[in-house]
């Protein structure tokens, strides 16, 4: 069980989304860095599915009343344990009754929150993921409140005696790419001095529609900064900018959309699509953002910018081999971990 | 049968998209290629569209490639025979407070109010495929004579079960949200139930006929 003392902004449950019912109208959810949610669940033993907290933002205060062991990844709270201050990226161990407290995000935009065993809600469709627009999933389908309680899952059978509420704490490396993100938010929108702009780059290709884009439009696409407007949620960013307008306004038949995608509604503001969004869309399609790239573009915060990379499939698919690699480094450090809990006395019950 | 153009989207989905116009005889075969492709491996999603189709694939596991060249194999074999669409009864509650919009429709379209629920349970439509919300979904088959223009301002909540009438389609609310279709009607049948297999009333292919269950023109 997790007391939900304060419930912040957005705190949703999230594991890696809701698969195989998109062409019923399904959306497929899931956290939006499902990256750093992965990460969360391998620092408590848990397989990387498991379901665990969305914090957008924060601030959030939980409450544990048994033993148990948690990890916070994603963004940096300045988070407290009973008032003591514990990293980001790192499994903690936590004691019966322990508080603990996610000051507003500093950086970044959202961070989660996973337990040994994890978010127990009852699974629909195959996920434990708030489908916030279907009011199904997660906790009645609805983001946290303050007085919530959260049943929590009997910690894995695989999860050794390295995964216990007495084994030391221990902590792994962020993905390189975080610090990127988390270094460049802060500055917001505008050009350092030296000409180079701040936004936060992420890598896109071609959509089906591009070429129906004059040259100019699509030069903008490309070397404009685009603003993160507050009018944004879990089901996609709107961006602000150079308006794109098509050489024809031909109709598109309904196709289907998929998370990444940028569409350009009339007004000529792109909308890039995320897990929440709906299944089909109407409208023309400049581009995709890679899938390497999903959980970077969910940590940049509303009001900062961004700018889009031309990419190749080669590319991307090399930026997913290197997020497996990352992976499988993270695997191998919570390995030797496990060792050298293995190796040692069993501590004996106070 | 035109041929379809294939294409990547993103680094993750192939799209299967045949010419314009949409038909009827198109859209079989779309749901003969989705029937296909729902069981090649490393295709996690099969959605079709409006005269399309989308995969979506596994991109560190999957050759797209190939899948490419099987999405147009199957295309190709797919035929227009009629896909095994099953027929599914709909009783809707025309007119009053559930049909606020059934006189709009009337005076629209020079019909009675009567006329036009007896013309709209005539019908037969056709799921062409799902979108927008769970369980919502696109349907052909609404005769001309009851094609009615969409709200000039939508209304912010539209109940769930609300049977409306957009232009040239007709369709089901299956949840509460905003909508600028002329509402008709509302029926009972749930439309979307996620502790249910499969969750959704509808399925593309299947056949739907709205019955009275009520009227009050």
């Amino acid at each position: 069980m997790i007391d939900v003392i304060r419930a912040g902004l957005l705190t949703t449950v999230q594991d890696l989304g809701r698969h195989g019912y998109r062409h019923l109208g399904v959306a497929m959810g899931g956290a939006l860095d499902r990256l750093s949610l992965e990460v969360g669940n391998r620092l408590v033993g848990n397989r990387p599915d498991a379901a665990g907290l969305e914090v957008t933002f924060g601030p959030t205060v939980l409450r544990f009343p048994r033993a148990t062991r948690i990890a916070i990844t994603g963004t940096e709270f300045g988070a407290t344990l009973d008032g003591k201050p514990v990293y980001s990226w790192w499994s903690l161990p936590v004691q019966a009754g322990q508080e603990l407290t996610l000051q507003a995000a500093r950086r970044g935009m959202r961070g989660y929150v996973t337990v040994a065993g994890g978010i127990d809600v009852l699974p629909m469709l195959g996920s434990r993921s708030t489908d916030l627009a279907g009011q199904f999933g997660g906790l009645g389908g609805r983001a946290l409140r303050d007085g919530d309680r959260l049943p929590v899952g009997a910690p894995s059978a695989r999860a050794g005696r390295g995964f216990s509420p007495q084994a030391p704490e221990f902590g792994v490396k962020a993905p390189a790419w975080c610090k990127f993100v988390l270094v460049h938010e802060p500055l917001r929108r505008g050009r350092h001095p030296s000409g180079v702009p701040w936004a936060v780059p992420i890598r896109v290709l071609q959509g089906p529609e591009y070429e129906q884009f004059p040259a100019a439009a699509q030069e903008a696409f490309w070397s404009d900064e685009w603003l993160v407007t507050p009018n944004s949620n879990r089901m996609g960013y709107r961006l602000a900018g150079t308006e794109l307008k098509r050489t024809r306004n031909t109709d598109l038949l309904s196709h289907a959309v998929v998370p990444g995608t940028i569409q350009v509604p009339p007004n000529g503001q792109p909308i890039v699509l995320l897990s929440d969004a709906q299944t089909t869309g109407g409208y023309p399609k400049i581009g995709a953002v890679i899938q390497a790239d999903l959980w970077k573009l969910a940590q940049v915060r509303l009001n900062s910018a961004i700018r889009f990379i031309p990419t190749t499939p080669q590319e991307a698919r090399q930026a997913l081999v290197e997020e497996r690699t990352y992976l499988r480094q993270i695997d191998a450090a919570i390995a030797m971990h496990e060792e050298r809990c293995a190796r040692q006395p069993a501590v004996a019950a106070l | 049968m035109t041929q379809p153009r294939i294409f990547q989207f993103g680094d993750a989905a192939l799209v299967c998209e045949a010419p314009a116009p949409a038909t009827l005889a198109c859209q079989r075969r779309v749901w003969a290629a989705a029937a296909a492709a729902s069981d090649w491996p490393h295709v996690l999603e099969v959605v079709p569209g409006m005269n399309n189709l989308t995969i979506v694939f596994d991109p560190l596991e999957a050759d797209s490639a190939a899948l490419a060249s099987q999405l147009q194999a199957a295309w190709e074999a797919g035929g227009d025979a009629p896909a095994a669409g099953r027929e599914v009864e709909i009783p809707v509650q025309y007119g009053g407070e559930f049909g606020p919009d059934l006189q709009v429709v009337a005076s629209h379209t020079g019909l009675s109010a009567e006329e036009v629920v007896q013309r709209h349970t005539a019908g037969e439509y056709v799921v062409f495929f799902l979108g927008f919300q769970p369980g919502f979904a696109y349907m052909g088959g609404l005769e001309e004579a009851l094609h009615t223009p969409r709200r000039a301002s939508p209304r912010l909540e539209v109940p769930a079960g609300s049977v409306g009438i957009g232009g040239e389609q007709t369709g089901v609310y299956p949840a509460t949200s905003p909508g600028g279709w002329q509402l008709i009607g509302r029926t009972a049948a749930p439309l979307f139930d996620p502790t249910r297999t499969p969750p959704t009333l509808l399925q593309p292919g299947d056949r739907v006929r709205f019955t009275v269950a009520g009227i009050d023109a």
